[in-house]
């Protein structure tokens, strides 16, 4: 399943450490960020909860960029 | 339009900047001057220190958080123990934040240019329910309904015009400028503009499966797959931050440690502690860190914006190297529809259009392409009534009865069989169809794919640009394929290949290239697929139609015209030599400002200064990869 989510981050380095924090997420397989559009596409595995996940995948980005606000 | 944040920041600064200039006139001293001057270092920066403990504490030290809390919190020490001076440690953390607000701004500001120019998402569709029209979600119209869609209005799902004509506005999709005509019964795609009339529109697509969603989805995936610069960047301020602190750390001790033991010196603490901290304040790699990626989003940005989808910037920097191109022949240099280009009358025959027309009328019933083309060519309806026997010769053509005329039209094998004697030969190369009127030989018309009118200019510009070789290949026949390479100029042809073949004609052209090239293949995605995934960069071409060639290549081309190659190459080798610019140019200025703070020539004024103005330097420098419009 694939969700995509509305973020918002100033510099494009700090969409890459979002983008490399949301992929280390447990329940994530994989996660795009999309500087220009200010998106994240995240992919989830089979059979896990996404807004759960999402609530983790934000607190890892929040961890690697303060500023960063992931819109769920 | 500036977001909270910048606001926020904007006013901090402003407030600062006028607290630092009322302090300057105020004449405390001592602990009560460190108190006051606290006041707007808190509020300059208390963002970053928060940023730098929070670092610290998840284990992301040696971040510029860390270097400006550790540069400014030190400057405020030795004025305490020593000159009383707070100037330069708010100094230092506001021109660090005014670069950062200054920095945001321009991103966001060129960020919302382009993404209002990739803003192609239909809100809605206009579904007509008991007569009146009602706006619903593009998602739930079901294929086959009728949707309108009125002037300036987005055209939502992809379709088929039933009623009404007006003029597209494709540039969001293609890049295209000029507006395209459409009328009824002609295939609409979603995504475009409607300019000047009402169209109604049999749905054909549901919205998911749309162009509008595709372009979408890869306007969005973009950019996953890093390329060697942001490795290289990202890998160098891993090394080079925990350098430069260890390196501070030793500017900070070694000298006054050795000024201890040595006689008639003085260790000078405060001198050597000071350069420490200027020297870290201008050792931050933000300039680096910040413009690499940003350039990398830029060019796909600006790329896409001119029709040209990037699939990540790994794509663009190894578009940016390519070598040699390898073409497909059909579709792609040529237009792959097929198109009377001459007639030619034998001796005694009737005139052209008369022998055009009895053609047409004996091809009336086959939808064979071949025959489709004659009856274009032809251009006028067909009154059944004046055809009869129509008898398919499989392998050969038809033959018919056309105004009581017998009427065959073919191949040699048909002219053969029917013991016609006809011209064995043209000088012109492509599929040639005998016609003979009543047993006698009439002439013969010359079918071929025509070669699209941009093909020339496209391979000349490659080769001005330094492209080493183009190669086409094809499954044509050997003879149709020279013509075509010596007419549009390329270097290479193989000809007469399977679909398989071509894989495997790659993979030898791929292991006979030199090295740091690489080989680019460019598809119009019918059949080739697997070379696509082959080539170091696939290329597909006005691919909306399939799906498979989008999935399988690294670059899509969103209309079929074959300079939009040349366009990709430039776009991709703009934006790399920004990366490399803004990286010889930031390492460089690092380098000598670290050189002259570590002597003392430079001061922590100076350091900053160098850091900040480098960081804006480079990060407009990396917008520029926006522009690629007049590439």
């Amino acid at each position: 399943m694939k969700k995509t989510y509305k973020i918002e981050v100033d510099c494009a380095n700090c969409a890459n450490l979002m983008e490399e924090a949301a992929k280390k997420t447990p329940g994530v397989r994989n996660a795009v960020v999309n500087f220009m559009t200010q998106k994240m596409i995240v992919e989830f595995e089979e059979g896990r909860d996404a807004s759960a996940v999402m609530q983790e995948v934000r607190r890892n980005c929040k961890k690697v960029e303060e500023d960063s606000e992931i819109y769920l | 339009m500036m977001n909270k944040k910048q606001k926020l920041l904007l006013i901090r600064c402003i407030v600062t900047a006028v607290l630092m200039i009322v302090l300057h006139f105020i004449p405390a001293g001592g602990i009560l001057r460190f108190v006051l001057y606290l006041v707007p270092y808190g509020i300059i920066g208390y963002d970053i220190l928060r940023k730098a403990w929070k670092g610290i504490r998840n284990r992301r030290v040696f971040d510029e958080n860390f270097l400006m809390a550790v540069a400014t919190i030190g400057a405020l020490v030795i004025g305490l123990v020593d000159n009383d001076d707070y100037v330069e440690a708010v100094a230092v953390m506001l021109f660090y934040q005014i670069g950062e607000f200054f920095q945001s701004y321009a991103v966001g500001k060129s960020r919302r240019n382009i993404s209002a120019l990739m803003d192609i998402r239909p809100d809605y569709a206009n579904v007509e329910r008991e007569g009146r029209l009602e706006q619903v979600d593009p998602d739930e119209v079901e294929i086959g309904t009728e949707i309108i869609v009125r002037p300036g209005e987005k055209v939502p799902i992809d379709g088929i015009v039933t009623e009404g004509s007006s003029s597209l506005n494709t540039s969001a999709l293609t890049g295209e400028s000029l507006p395209r005509d459409i009328g009824a019964g002609e295939e609409i795609f979603s995504g475009c503009i409607n300019m000047t009339g009402v169209l109604k529109i049999r749905t054909t697509k549901e919205f998911g499966e749309s162009t509008v969603s595709k372009v979408l989805d890869l306007v969005e995936n973009a950019s996953s797959r890093k390329s060697r610069s942001e490795d290289f960047i990202s890998k160098f301020a891993r090394i080079y931050t925990p350098a430069v602190c260890y390196s501070a750390l030793a500017l900070a001790f070694v000298p006054p440690l050795i000024g201890l033991l040595l006689p008639n010196a003085s260790p000078n603490w405060t001198q050597w502690v000071y350069r420490a901290l200027a020297f870290l304040v201008a050792s931050c790699p933000c300039a680096l860190v910040i413009s690499i990626p940003l350039s990398f989003f830029a060019g796909i940005g600006g790329a896409s914006k001119e029709g040209v989808l990037v699939k990540g910037s790994n794509f663009l920097e190894a578009l940016s190297r390519t070598g040699y191109v390898v073409f497909d022949k059909t579709g792609t240099l040529t237009q792959g529809v097929f198109e009377v280009t001459a007639v030619h009358l034998a001796e005694g025959a009737p005139e052209e259009s008369r022998v055009m027309e009895l053609a047409a009328y004996a091809e009336s019933a086959s939808s064979h392409p071949i025959s489709k083309s004659i009856r274009s060519a032809y251009g006028k309806d067909i009154d059944p009534d004046r055809v009869a026997e129509i008898r398919e010769i499989s392998g050969g053509g038809v033959v018919a009865l056309v105004d009581g005329l017998e009427v065959a039209a073919g191949n040699a094998k048909l002219m053969n069989d029917l013991g016609i004697p006809f011209e064995k030969k043209c000088e012109l190369t492509g599929t040639i169809v005998h016609v003979a009127i009543d047993r006698e030989y009439a002439g013969h018309i010359l079918i071929s794919d025509k070669i699209k009118p941009t093909s020339v200019q496209a391979i000349r510009s490659l080769k001005a640009s330094g492209i080493k070789e183009t190669i086409m290949l094809t499954g044509d026949t050997r003879a149709v394929a020279e013509d075509v390479a010596r007419e549009i100029g390329i270097n290479r042809v193989y000809a007469e290949l399977l679909p398989g073949d071509k894989v495997d004609k790659v993979e030898e052209l791929l292991n006979g290239k030199q090295k740091n090239y690489k080989l680019a293949f460019v598809g119009d995605g019918i059949n080739d697929a697997p070379v696509l995934s082959r080539a170091d960069i696939g290329i597909a071409m006005g691919a909306m139609g399939s799906d498979a060639a989008i999935e399988a290549a690294d670059v899509v081309l969103m209309d079929d015209d074959p300079m939009k190659i040349v366009k990709a190459i430039r776009i991709s080798r703009k934006c790399l030599r920004i990366v490399r610019e803004n990286t010889v140019f930031a390492i460089a200025v690092k380098i000598l400002a670290l050189i002259l703070v570590a002597l003392g020539i430079a001061n922590m004024w100076i350091a900053v200064f160098a850091d900040v103005g480098v960081m804006i330097i480079a990060v407009l420098n990396a917008i520029r990869a926006l522009f690629v419009r007049n590439l």
